[in-house]
């Protein structure tokens, strides 16, 4: 049910703890959910981090002589599951989307700020206990997509408290998610039309209709599957008369959609962040707007593309490689338009742009091996190797988490009044992107050579590649030394950043660094061009 | 209930911003009830899907009776018609006719359940039999813990509409225009339910 609060009045100082403290509240204010969201995230990925350390230290050799199979099997799940659900899609969308949506449609709070604290609070215990999972009778083994009938065979208490998790984070996503439509279409400052909207209002608008048509759609088919599980029914249990294509179409209509809710909002967030170190507007405002409803459409009739393997249908695959094909067509045009908006530009090189430049490069990569993925000839051959996980490497952290690293050193100032160091920020963007790079790109060369991903033993032929790769993940586990050492220095004697260090339009830096609990001192401006850059601040108002 | 109380002392300060929001806690709702819908979609791809392309064996047993799923889809039906007569009673300010109508739906509510109830137990085959028996009843009970759902808040807003102290008035329609919407809803998936599983 909906909540009935008035937004103008949730934020009643008195109840709420101050200082630190308030972030382990169950505050109610947008700024200290959006940075809930983050720090929560944030120490997951060390998490998820860890894990992936110890997948590339397994397959430092070919044999399995660093952990026991089933071991590495429970440590990949859990990396893919901890990195989907509980770092990307939580932070992209729930801690920069809390943290600037009021600020872009000029409201002081969400449109249910109850309802968002309960969205956020769902994370922390489904996390903890995805986590403590391990430790109970092994985590779940059947990797993040679950997969029937493995995900039946495998041990059941595991697989259950991954069901029980990924359900109350799809319902924390679902929450968020009516919230930010509810927000972006309703709690517009009178006079704001939805075309002068900064672009990330948009990518979240999209990304949100995804995640409300589709995230349940993933909690139903859990749910059967716990049946399967647990009450011996058989839907997807093809001994008992079951098929479990059924479950990967049910799996895909989510997960294809899923890849946009991760990537979506790095678009929205990759669209405010060039304009302003590139001091030009955004290029192609309306083009982006249509691109990004393009991709939400057809993100929903594409799901096939990752089951041409699974005995579809001619038909079926037809359908589905053009469909997928057709989805370049909006991206190619995100991606002119970036470069477009940097052309020409005074582009100021610091770490928030460089990592928006790697974020550039990486996913380009990402989508054209993406669109060769859609080609069920070319997909035969490389379904289910390395060359899938290069793929989706490439776009959800070459990309998303580029963006992320990107995002967090252009708020930074807004959020603390103070700035990050720019040298540990251009030493962690070097460290990070050739770590990337060197860790990924060699496994599109296996993949295409044959190795099969999640499987902890490989042919020794490909043991050189893999060390490459291996010493890639060590350099990037290194990268996030510089960015620690950096966000605690800088969070306690960083160089003050005044209310508006760059010199940005959008309205987020309207007011004082950090922000009021109300967010402006009196009424909300009114920003009609957000990206007006070349022309006098003054004519802005 | 921290939820009405809450609405009700926004209300007493200030009755516009009750106002005024009003009709984005309703958008949310329905934002909310699309999700649902989605859920049960999912199911009915599902089921559909397994009837096209997976064959139960010869000695499957799948024959549903018609009578008591027509009689819960009256019984739905009616009461949809019976809460709306709650809202436009409470819109007219007449609170005790309003409850009368509310408890008369909740009633119907409660039979639809007892029915349904009924109909397990007289069927010919269990959840796990084969794998029509288990989509019909994941169907029917996810739907079933709607129905119950609703009664139950139903039952509440009865409760908050008393002609005594009842926060739901004329003035604060949105716990009850809630309710209905989602009462509405659950008796639309009903009927797609009785289509696709009865009657196909
Ligand atoms: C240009 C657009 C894209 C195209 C054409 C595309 C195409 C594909 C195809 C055909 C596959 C299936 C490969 C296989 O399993 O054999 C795939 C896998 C995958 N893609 Fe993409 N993709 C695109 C963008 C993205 C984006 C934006 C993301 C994420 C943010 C993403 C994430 C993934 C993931 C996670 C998988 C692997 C899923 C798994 O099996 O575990 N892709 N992609
Ligand atoms: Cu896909």
């Amino acid at each position: 049910m909906t909540i009935s609060i008035d937004p103008q009045k949730t934020n009643n100082e008195s109840l709420q703890p101050k200082g630190w403290l308030r972030y382990f509240s169950f505050s109610l204010d947008h700024k200290v959910i959006g940075i809930q969201y983050l720090v929560c995230g944030f120490l997951f990925y060390l998490i998820g981090g860890t894990l992936a350390s110890a997948i590339r230290i397994e397959l430092a050799s070919p044999m399995s002589d660093f952990m026991p199979r089933d071991i590495y099997n429970q440590v990949l799940t859990l990396h893919g599951t901890i990195m989907i659900f509980l770092w990307i899609v939580p932070v992209v969308n729930g801690a920069f989307g809390n943290y600037l949506i009021p600020f872009y449609v000029g409201a002081r709070d969400m449109a249910f700020p109850r309802l968002n604290a309960v969205a956020f609070w769902l994370i922390p215990p489904s996390g903890l206990m995805l986590v403590a999972s391990y430790f109970v009778e092994g985590a779940a083994q059947a990797g993040w997509t679950a997969y029937p009938p493995l995900s039946i065979t495998t041990p059941q208490s595991g697989q259950i408290i991954w069901i029980i998790s990924v359900l109350l984070l799809g319902g924390s996503s679902i929450f968020g998610g009516i919230n930010f439509i509810a927000t972006i279409i309703k709690l517009r400052r009178p006079g704001l039309k939805l075309m002068q909207l900064p672009m990330y209002c948009w990518a979240m608008l999209g990304t949100s209709l995804l995640v409300v048509l589709s995230t349940p759609v993933l909690a139903g088919t859990l749910i059967l599957l716990s049946f399967d599980i647990v009450a011996n029914t058989g839907f997807f249990n093809p001994v008992l008369g079951g098929n479990v294509v059924v479950y990967q179409h049910l799996f895909w209509f989510y997960s294809h959609p899923a890849v946009y809710i991760m990537v979506l909002p790095a678009f929205g967030l990759v669209s405010e962040i060039l304009p302003v170190h590139a001091r030009k507007p955004l290029f192609g405002y309306t083009t982006m707007v249509f691109s990004i409803m393009g991709i939400v459409v057809l993100g929903l009739v594409v799901w096939a593309h990752h089951m041409f393997t699974s005995g579809t249908p001619p038909w079926m695959r037809l359908f589905f490689t053009i469909a997928t094909a057709f989805i370049a067509v909006p991206t190619g045009i995100k991606f002119f338009n970036w470069v477009a908006t940097l052309w020409g530009g005074k582009i100021s090189i610091n770490s928030a742009i460089l990592f928006s430049c790697g974020f550039i490069i990486n996913f380009v990569f990402g989508g054209i091996t993406g669109v060769a993925l859609a080609q069920v000839p070319f997909d035969i051959h490389v379904h289910d190797t390395y060359f899938v996980v290069a793929h989706f490497h490439y776009i959800v952290y070459g990309g998303t988490v580029f963006i992320i690293f990107s995002s967090i050193y252009h708020w930074f100032p807004k959020a603390t009044g103070k700035m990050l160091d720019e040298k540990l920020g251009i030493l962690h963007f070097i460290i990070t992107f050739i770590g990337f790079n060197l860790c990924f790109a060699p496994q599109h060369w296996l993949g295409l050579n044959g190795m099969p991903r999640r499987v902890a033993e490989y042919d020794p032929q490909f043991q050189f590649v893999n060390q490459i790769s291996s010493l890639g993940a060590l350099l990037m586990a290194i990268s996030t030394i510089p960015f620690l050492i950096n966000i605690f220095l800088s969070a306690r004697s960083g160089k003050d950043s005044g209310d508006n260090p760059w010199n940005a339009l959008t309205p987020e830096w309207l007011t004082s660094s950090p922000p009021p609990v109300e967010n402006w001192e009196g009424e909300a401006p009114l920003v009609e061009e957000p990206y007006g850059y070349g022309k006098e601040l003054s004519e802005q108002k | 209930m921290t939820t009405l109380n809450s609405s009700k002392e926004i209300q007493k300060n200030n009755p516009e911003v009750n106002e005024k929001h009003e009709d984005f806690r309703i958008f949310g709702l329905i934002t909310f009830l699309i999700a649902d819908g989605m859920t049960f979609a999912g199911f009915f791809a599902a089921y559909l899907t397994y009837k096209a392309v997976n064959p139960l064996p010869d000695n499957a047993i799948y024959q549903l009776e018609l009578p008591i799923p027509t009689l819960n889809t009256i019984l739905l039906l009616v009461s949809s018609a019976t809460f709306h007569k709650a809202g436009k009673a409470l819109l007219k300010d007449k609170n005790s006719d309003s409850q009368k109508w509310l408890i008369f739906t909740a009633f119907l509510g409660i039979i639809f359940l007892i029915c349904q109830l009924f109909e397990y137990f007289h069927l010919p085959f269990g959840l796990t039999d084969n794998l029509f028996a288990s989509t019909f009843y994941a169907l029917t009970g996810f739907h079933g813990l709607h129905v119950t759902l609703g009664t139950l808040m139903i039952l509440i807003i009865a409760w908050q509409s008393r002609v005594n102290g009842g926060i739901v008035t004329s003035q604060n329609m949105f716990p009850l225009e809630a309710v209905e919407l989602y009462w509405h809803f659950v008796d639309g998936i009903w009927v797609i339910l009785f289509i696709i599983l009865y009657l196909l």
